[in-house]
């Protein structure tokens, strides 16, 4: 099967397609990750249909059932890295360091065409490798992350070896806000600083979320932009929403810096019937078949399509 | 059917912090998942947020409980120890704080994978000179475990169930003594955890098969009473299984291989557990099943052990409690 093009859509409507397939897995398993297609469905979008330089993917379409952890008796295990792309020194590489927007990744690897919609269908079911906090061996995944705060780390090793070689492939690393409370973030971004990657930049996306609230009421980080740009990095602050404003940022020179872009997102974008659950949006679940029928209503109609049918619940 | 008990440990950490006014609640932003929201929300004046900054958080503990203070932290187990291991030694450990830390979903208990599963916790955390670690198999235990650990002069690291936990004991869960669950003497069992259902699942079937079990169940990991271990392994003919939701390098198996060796009790032992190697993410029975941590996986290493054929098969085994993915007991489907 040909690969399309990268941008064979528009990134809006990859955007778009990943709020709507999120939601139609958050209703039908009634709950989720759902706030975070909110908040990260253009970055992602943009992160594959435009920015990244990768190439075509090297595993299949319908993902393999999980095949094993690493050891020295798994001589076949694979990560998967393979969804974007062959790690040839002129392609980019992309770590997703909140494992948990797992599902959001995964959406847009189907709208972008690196994944079959069956992808989806085994998402966190036993066997299955496309798990719920993505793992090293899930689709897009190509390094474990699940335990924030290490993937900015990894990317700037990763990126400081590449510039080594010779390779002109980036190392791009998608944040979450939460991570800025872990210290390793902070001595990450000064390494980079100091030994003067460039050819590493992150997109955080700065929804003001975590589990317990918002980070305001949790542990307040202060302002981000100046404690990146005084640990070294050349920071760029857009609307998360606005995708002229990403290819901008994006567009930013930093030579001798890491570049972090702070894309201010907004945890309802797309879907303001959660609106009223704020502060509690982490993990969207519904308490009775009522709420959850209001919810499907309320949001497909802001997605534009029809309600989610339901089978037997 | 088995008595679920929900959200025990909620109850029971409200309860004794408010007679106790020296415990303070810590949280790293995991407030719902480790079920002290209802505590944070009615006594915010014993509450510390300290968001997902856990190393700062072992630390930040320590100094409490120089001020005399027992902190109690609530995170996911293995955030509590991988990466805050260092300030765990030398704020805590070392000077002997009283901290209390509450690790949650121990083991595979959790569908999150390798990041979220603690597998050598209780490696980990035996080594640790001056440590004291405990595991919750039931309701009870759950209940019990607040008073039990707060008793403890010095530092103390306790895997904690939560959601529905299924009621198995109606004696709460004492420092340093193991429970005597079947007093067979082909074959002794040792598990603690979850994997003390397992067990309890597989006993009628042994009865029917004729085979004389002797089952301990643990709650207190360390310190390890090896002395009652030997004695009942050495009631038992054909020797010993352990069966753990860890490694069992360095976990209970470990520890019991130590104690038999330590006593000169030529009996063999076989480990159950993660075999070395880490798991992934999936369902508790499906990754019980998988890393052979069920009752099957018992039937079967009793057999290896005895050289008998029970003949038991699924069908024979008490029931599966399958756990929901999506419960409002939950904060999330971890
Ligand atoms: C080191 C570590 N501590 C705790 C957790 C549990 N956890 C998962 S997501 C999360 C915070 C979520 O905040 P953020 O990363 O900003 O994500 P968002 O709110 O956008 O979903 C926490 C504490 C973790 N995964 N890793």
């Amino acid at each position: 099967m040909p690969h399309p093009l990268p941008n064979a859509r528009s990134t809006e409507d990859v955007a778009l397609g990943i709020r709507r397939r999120v939601f139609e897995h958050v209703i039908r398993n009634n709950g989720g990750y759902l706030s975070q297609a909110c908040s990260a469905a253009e970055q992602l979008a943009f992160l594959y249909n435009e920015a990244l330089t990768l190439g075509p993917p090297t595993l299949p379409m319908i993902p393999q059932p999980f095949g094993g952890v690493p050891s020295a008796g798994n001589p076949d295990y694979v990560t998967g890295a393979g969804y974007n792309g062959p790690f040839a020194p002129h392609y980019d590489r992309l770590f997703i360091a909140p494992a948990h927007y797992a599902l959001v990744a995964y959406a847009c690897l189907i709208e972008v065409g690196r994944m079959a919609p069956e992808g989806l269908e085994m998402f966190n079911q036993d066997g299955s490798s496309v798990e719920m906090i993505g793992a090293e061996h899930s689709p897009g995944m190509e390094v474990h992350n699940g335990t924030l705060g290490i993937g900015f780390s990894t990317a700037a090793g990763l990126a400081w070896g590449r510039k080594r070689r010779g390779d002109s492939g980036q190392v791009c690393v998608f944040m979450s806000d939460g991570e800025v409370q872990e210290g390793q973030t902070w001595e990450a971004v000064q390494a980079a600083a100091h030994h003067g990657i460039d050819n590493l930049w992150a997109l955080m996306d700065v929804n003001r979320q975590q589990c317990d609230g918002a980070m305001e009421s949790v542990m307040t980080v202060g302002d981000i932009a100046t404690k990146l740009r005084d640990f070294g990095a050349v920071v760029a602050e857009i609307d998360a929403h606005d995708l002229g404003a990403l290819r901008q940022a994006k567009a930013e020179p930093h030579p001798g810096k890491p570049l972090i872009i702070l894309a201010h997102s907004s945890p309802t974008q797309g879907m303001e019937t959660l609106r009223p659950r704020l502060p509690r949006l982490h993990y969207v679940r519904f308490k009775s078949d009522a709420e959850r029928d209001a919810t499907n209503a309320g949001i497909a109609a802001e997605l534009g399509i029809a309600p989610i049918t339901l089978g037997d619940h | 059917m088995v008595e679920l008990v929900n959200r025990p440990y909620a109850t029971a950490f409200e309860a004794h912090a408010l007679a106790n006014p020296d415990v303070l609640c810590l949280s790293a932003d995991l407030t719902s998942s480790c079920e002290i929201d209802g505590f944070r929300d009615r006594h915010p004046d014993r509450f510390l947020s300290m968001g997902m900054a856990e190393q700062n958080m072992l630390s930040f503990a320590g100094g409490l409980g120089l001020a005399g203070y027992r902190p109690f932290l609530h995170s996911f187990g293995v955030f509590l120890y991988r990466r805050p291991y260092d300030q765990l030694m030398a704020s805590i450990a070392y000077p002997r704080r009283k901290v209390r830390l509450m690790g949650f979903l121990p083991g595979i208990t959790t569908p999150g994978g390798m990041t979220h599963q603690a597998i050598e916790d209780i490696s980990v955390m035996r080594a640790i000179p001056n440590m004291t670690v405990l595991e919750t198999g039931d309701a009870t235990e759950v209940e019990s475990i607040c008073a039990a650990a707060d008793a403890v002069d010095g530092p103390v690291y306790c895997r904690v169930l939560r959601g529905a936990v299924p009621r198995l004991f109606d004696t709460p869960l004492r420092l340093g003594e193991m429970r005597v669950l079947a007093a067979g003497s082909d074959v002794l069992v040792v598990t603690a955890g979850i994997t003390t259902e397992e067990a309890i699942r597989a006993r009628a079937a042994f009865d029917r098969a004729g085979v004389s079990v002797r089952h301990l169940h643990l709650s207190t990991l360390k310190p390890f009473d090896a002395a009652a271990i030997v004695a009942h392994a050495a009631a038992c003919r054909y020797g010993v299984v352990t069966l753990e939701n860890h490694l069992v390098a360095g976990g209970i198996g470990s520890m019991v291989a130590e104690a038999l060796a330590e006593a000169g009790l030529a009996r063999r032992l076989i480990r159950l557990g993660l075999q070395d190697t880490y798991a992934h993410g999936g369902s508790r029975a499906y990754l019980m099943g998988y890393y052979g941590m069920d009752a099957m996986a018992l039937v079967r290493a009793v057999e290896r052990l005895t050289g008998l054929q029970t003949g038991i098969d699924e069908a024979a085994l008490g029931a599966v409690r399958l756990e929901a993915v999506h419960s409002v007991l939950k904060a999330e489907a971890l």
